[in-house]
């Protein structure tokens, strides 16, 4: 096995690029010294990419956060700002295994490990997130959904590597939440996770919203229905009904050791529901 | 030295025993020092790794080690042709650390490498080319016992014929009664307790309750993986460093299964980063012995976490039925009980002690329990924790927690109406002695978590637990240093703080102080034969030996003031840590401290000793209630336990801080178990959550701090009072807690574990039921 600590994006494209078998990029390493250690993966290439200037970096950029791909949780959390501005992200973020963990783990980590339960996916995704996607021919800007396609299969080309996620200027009265189902306390994988962001006027009324669940189908669905369930809506509980009602019905799940087809169907409404009602509130202050 | 004169039987006022020392073992244990089983190194080692068979039941059509044994580092590589069977072994743990022609679980070793690195190693696993036939599998208790199932050990175990014996129903269901008898079964052993006549009780009975339950398999989840390091020398001298509970067994069966003499073996248990039954057997150690004899040079072993759940010894899982009629007043009629309990590839399943707890806490006139030891393609299930004895008392604390809400009796009340006491005839057979449940219950009743007013969704659930507590084997040396202080040799590993309870014992009896003795654990050539640290017996029976030990010990520093003084022996007497005349006709003499007789020890006659040899007896029993309360989100089925109650008899708690230490560890795995542990078997027989991530222990966060109160109700077989009381804490939990929820929502657990999603389909059949 080969490691590399490049300190230039362009560096480390071409290591990407060049490379034969397979090939790994460690930021935080949460995801990929586990499967080393169990022997899922053996890597023939490790490209650390922490030492690339901006990598660990926080920046604000038209309004909106620049979050570099080596940031971790606890440093997301100590930002302040993010938080203030998308509490649901790095809520969903600072779930990710436990306070060790979270001193490393990193969203971008998250998002390209492409589990479908991943946490700050759906978070991201309900605050209209993009990833920036550096390779060998072009960097591009990419919706947070159309990274992962499988469990474990994203839409990265060979040489491709995201670098940062940006975080929009979230909307005057705007709020988020992400909630997820696990069996214990902490420590654990979602079994069913829901996240939320959504817009009110001055009367209370949902001018916009963005719903999306997590581990209830081979990659974190955008689900527009529950979005038309309650925009207009002052948030009823006839609102909450039929947002839970759609999250239910958009649920794909697999039963599984984490969890039946029933109970993730049932649960994706449930918290849709709680997560939309935190979100409402946090919107109108 | 009339020593009994002055040392009554049973001690009952103390200045060691019963305070709070820090243990001699936790500074290292706190700043990494300790050295655990995977700490130890040799000059030369070789990493060993063991290739596991894929296949839940698999025929082992040939095994090609040759390209493996070609790799440069690779120093050997042993199938089972390399530990022939030696007459007199256990054939059964033989096959259970090497697969001899059949794989009979997921898991189960086929091959192993000694190689100079792990990357070496990994590498020769893949180049070991073995050609199985997969057969089919069984892996559920009762499809096992099936007359269609496929059956694991042909020719071994006979066809049962169910119909001629009782409860035929709830073994393998109606339409089986006339059991087709196929030619061979997976039934290893039928176990019958109790005595009366159950069938003519029931007819006494104003209310019946009985039901099906089941409980899947939990592993121990200590947090020490197995690990060993085994060198053995050209001339067949072997050392082994080994992580376990008990060295002299891993001595006595490694010497066994390899064919070399006990004496020629010497095994050095390291710290135990838990163990919990887990660690009463051998795997990796004859392999690395093996591996070492073949290579030349030491080899160490150390398990992964994955090889922990596929290949070492969980428990049992369980299918019961359990039926108990009552009295209008609560009184128990009769009881009755079927008990299936699958203990994977192997016979030995818990089941006969879970059938000899399943009643043990209850006076009754009229019982019976018959219980079934049955084969699967699991792992060979090892002990844990009260073996057998939680999943009996599930189902029992279960159905007489449903009798309590039929006859609108308190939990509390209808167990004190029924409770074992002195001289009930249990429902095993013996008549018990001095035993505490009526004490647990009645301070369960007066703690002031039984008067806490519940909330919205929340229930509260009392259960009770028994566990007998073994004795067994031991041997005890106690060395004078020469300036006063002791050295105390033990052969019981430390699970659960035992060094410092052994050292309040010894400076109690001494009338010395607890920092002047150090314990240590000694390897298996420095002590007499001691049976392994199991079955809650370590505190009784070191304990009794230790405080022996020191009065031989007493006797012989008496003798040397005698001989000071110049007077009879019998004229000396031992007093606050120092010898005295007698009395006064014995001669007026300034007492003799022990550091005086430790200063002229040489001059007295030499270096002065105790020692104690037994097969301890008089283990008393120690039973436990346990009340807990939860809520449960009616929308997730997620449970949350907001408190919990243990309450237990330790006969004497010698360092009170690790008696509640037991108490709160037990009922946490116990919480564990109901809550979310269990074996997740895929369709094709292989474990599905073979990690910490998906095999769910409870972490801190989802416990409440677990209350506890010690209750002493002295045990006359122990000098100071001391019972066990490692073990009966894990008993009551699971059905403790699903009294609870049962109360909280109206939904009866009869399955474990009690997670989310049966929970939540469970909540939507009652109010489907109710719509």
């Amino acid at each position: 096995m080969r490691y590399e600590a490049p300190d230039t994006i362009k560096a480390a494209v071409g290591l990407l690029s060049k490379a034969k078998g397979t090939s790994r990029i460690l930021a935080g390493g949460t995801d990929l010294l586990v499967q080393m250690r169990s022997g899922m993966i053996e890597p023939d290439l490790v490209v650390d990419i922490k030492s690339i200037p901006g990598m660990r970096e926080i920046v604000a950029e038209k309004g909106g956060y620049r979050i570099g791909a080596a940031v971790s949780g606890a440093e997301l959390e100590e930002h302040g700002k993010v938080g203030k501005m998308w509490p649901g992200v790095v809520e969903a973020t600072n779930l990710i295994g436990s306070t060790q963990i979270q001193g490393r783990a990193t969203m971008v980590g998250n998002l390209c490990n492409a589990s479908p339960a991943a946490d700050s996916v759906p978070a991201m995704i309900a605050a209209g997130a993009t990833a920036r996607v550096v390779g060998p021919k072009r960097t591009r800007d990419v919706p947070v959904e159309d990274i992962a396609k499988a469990p474990g299969k994203t839409s990265l080309a060979k040489g491709e590597f995201v670098a940062s996620i940006f975080l929009p200027k979230a909307p005057a009265r705007t709020g988020s939440a992400y909630l997820r189902f696990i069996p214990r306390t902490e420590m654990d994988i979602a079994v069913v996770g829901a996240g939320i962001a959504l817009t009110v006027n001055a009367k209370g009324v949902i001018t916009a919203a963005k719903v999306s669940l997590g581990a209830v189908a081979a990659r974190a669905l955008v689900v527009d229905a529950c979005a038309k369930a309650i925009i207009g809506s002052s948030l009823d509980d006839e609102a909450l009904d039929r947002l839970a009602a759609a999250a239910s019905a958009a649920a794909k799940p697999i039963s599984d050791k984490r969890g039946t087809v029933d109970f993730r169907i049932k649960v994706a409404g449930v918290l849709a529901r709680r997560a939309a009602v935190i979100a409402y509130d946090r919107a109108r202050g | 030295m009339p020593l009994d004169a002055n040392t009554p039987d049973l001690r009952t006022e103390f200045k060691s025993v019963g305070t709070r020392p820090n243990r001699p073992d936790g500074v290292d244990k706190v700043t990494g020092r300790a050295r655990f089983g995977a700490d130890f190194a040799l000059p030369g080692q070789l990493t060993g790794l063991i290739l596991r068979s894929p296949h839940a039941h698999a025929k082992i059509k040939s095994i090609d080690t040759s390209a493996a044994e070609a790799l440069p580092g690779v120093k050997a590589v042993i199938t089972y042709k390399d530990i022939p069977e030696q007459e007199g072994c256990d054939k059964d743990v033989l096959v259970n650390i090497m697969a001899r022609g059949t794989a009979l679980y997921d898991g189960h070793a086929v091959a192993a490498v000694a190689a100079v690195d792990a990357s070496v190693a990994r590498k020769a696993l893949k180049l070991i080319k073995v050609d199985y036939k997969v057969l089919k599998h069984v892996t559920d208790v009762d499809e096992a016992m099936k007359p269609d199932a496929p059956v694991l050990h042909p020719g071994r175990f006979d066809p049962v014929d169910f119909s001629t014996l009782e409860n035929a129903a709830h073994v393998s269901g109606k339409e089986e009664r006339k059991t087709a008898t196929p030619a061979h079964s997976n039934i290893a052993g039928r176990y019958v307790f109790g005595h009366g006549d159950p069938d003519k009780g029931f007819k006494q009975a104003d209310v019946i309750v009985e039901h099906e339950f089941k409980t899947e398999a939990t592993h121990q989840g200590y947090i020490e993986p197995h690990a060993c390091t085994a060198s053995v020398s050209s001339d067949g001298m072997a050392e082994l460093w080994v992580c376990t509970q008990g060295p002299f067994m891993v001595r006595d069966v490694c010497a066994s299964l390899l064919g070399m003499d006990v004496s020629r073996l010497r095994v050095t248990p390291s710290e135990i980063g838990g163990g919990f039954g887990g660690k009463t057997t051998v795997f990796i150690e004859p392999v690395a012995l093996a591996l070492s004899r073949k290579a030349g040079k030491p080899v160490k072993v150390v398990m992964s976490r994955s090889e922990v759940f596929r290949a070492t010894g969980p428990t049992s899982s369980a299918s019961m039925w359990v039926k108990i009629g009552a009295k209008k007043d609560g009184t128990f009629v009769a009881a009755d009980a079927v008990l299936k309990y699958q203990g994977g590839a192997f016979p030995g399943s818990p089941v006969e002690m879970g059938a000899m707890c399943a009643f043990a806490c209850y006076d009754l006139k009229n019982v019976r329990i018959v219980g079934y030891d049955v084969v699967t393609n699991r792992p060979k299930q090892a002990a844990y924790r009260a073996p057998g004895a939680p999943m009996s008392a599930f189902a029992v604390e279960g159905v007489i927690g449903e009798i309590a809400d039929k006859l609108g009796m308190d939990a509390i009340d209808i167990r004190l109406k029924n409770a074992a006491k002195e001289g009930t005839v249990s429902s095993y057979g013996p008549t018990f002695g001095p035993v505490g449940l009526v004490e647990t219950l009645e301070a369960a009743k007066a703690h002031k978590n039984y008067k806490v007013k519940l909330g919205k969704n929340q229930g509260r659930g009392v259960a009770s637990g028994f566990w007998f507590n073994f004795a067994g084997n031991t041997c005890v040396s106690i060395n004078l240093n020469v300036d006063g202080t002791l050295a105390l040799a033990l052969g019981t590993v430390d699970i659960g703080g035992s060094r410092a309870s052994m050292c309040l014992m010894a400076a109690e009896e001494l009338g010395i102080s607890y920092e002047d003795v150090r314990a240590v654990i000694a390897d298996t050539s420095s002590l007499g034969y001691n049976d392994i640290s199991e079955g809650s017996r370590v505190t009784f029976s070191s304990g009794l030996a230790t405080i022996k030990a020191v009065r031989d010990l007493k006797v012989r520093m008496c003798g040397r003031a005698a001989k000071i003084w110049g007077i009879p022996e019998d004229a000396v007497k031992w007093e606050n840590g120092a010898a005295h005349p007698a009395g006064s006709n014995a001669g007026n003499f300034p007492p003799l401290s022990i550091k005086e007789i430790a200063a002229q020890a040489s001059a007295t006659g030499g270096p002065l000793a105790g020692h104690y040899e037994i097969n301890a007896e008089g283990a008393g029993p120690s039973f436990a209630t346990h009340v807990c309360d939860v809520e449960v989100d009616p929308d997730t089925g997620a449970m949350k336990v907001l408190r919990y109650l243990v309450v237990q008899d330790a006969g004497k708690a010698i360092h009170p801080s690790y008696v509640e230490g037991q108490f709160q560890g037990g009922a946490v795995q116990g919480i564990g178990w109901v809550l979310n542990e269990e074996y997740f078997y895929g369709k094709d027989g292989t474990l599905q959550n073979a990690g910490f991530l998906d095999y769910r222990v409870p972490v801190c966060s989802d416990v409440p701090m677990i209350d506890t109160v010690i209750v002493e109700v002295p045990n006359p077989g122990h000098p100071y009072g001391v019972r066990g009381v490692g073990e009966t804490s894990i008993v009551p939990p699971l059905a403790c807690v699903a009294n609870a929820v049962s109360s909280a929502i109206g939904v009866r657990a009869r399955t474990l574990p009690m997670s989310p999603p049966r929970v939540l389909a469970a909540l939507e059949g009652v109010a489907a039921s109710k719509a």
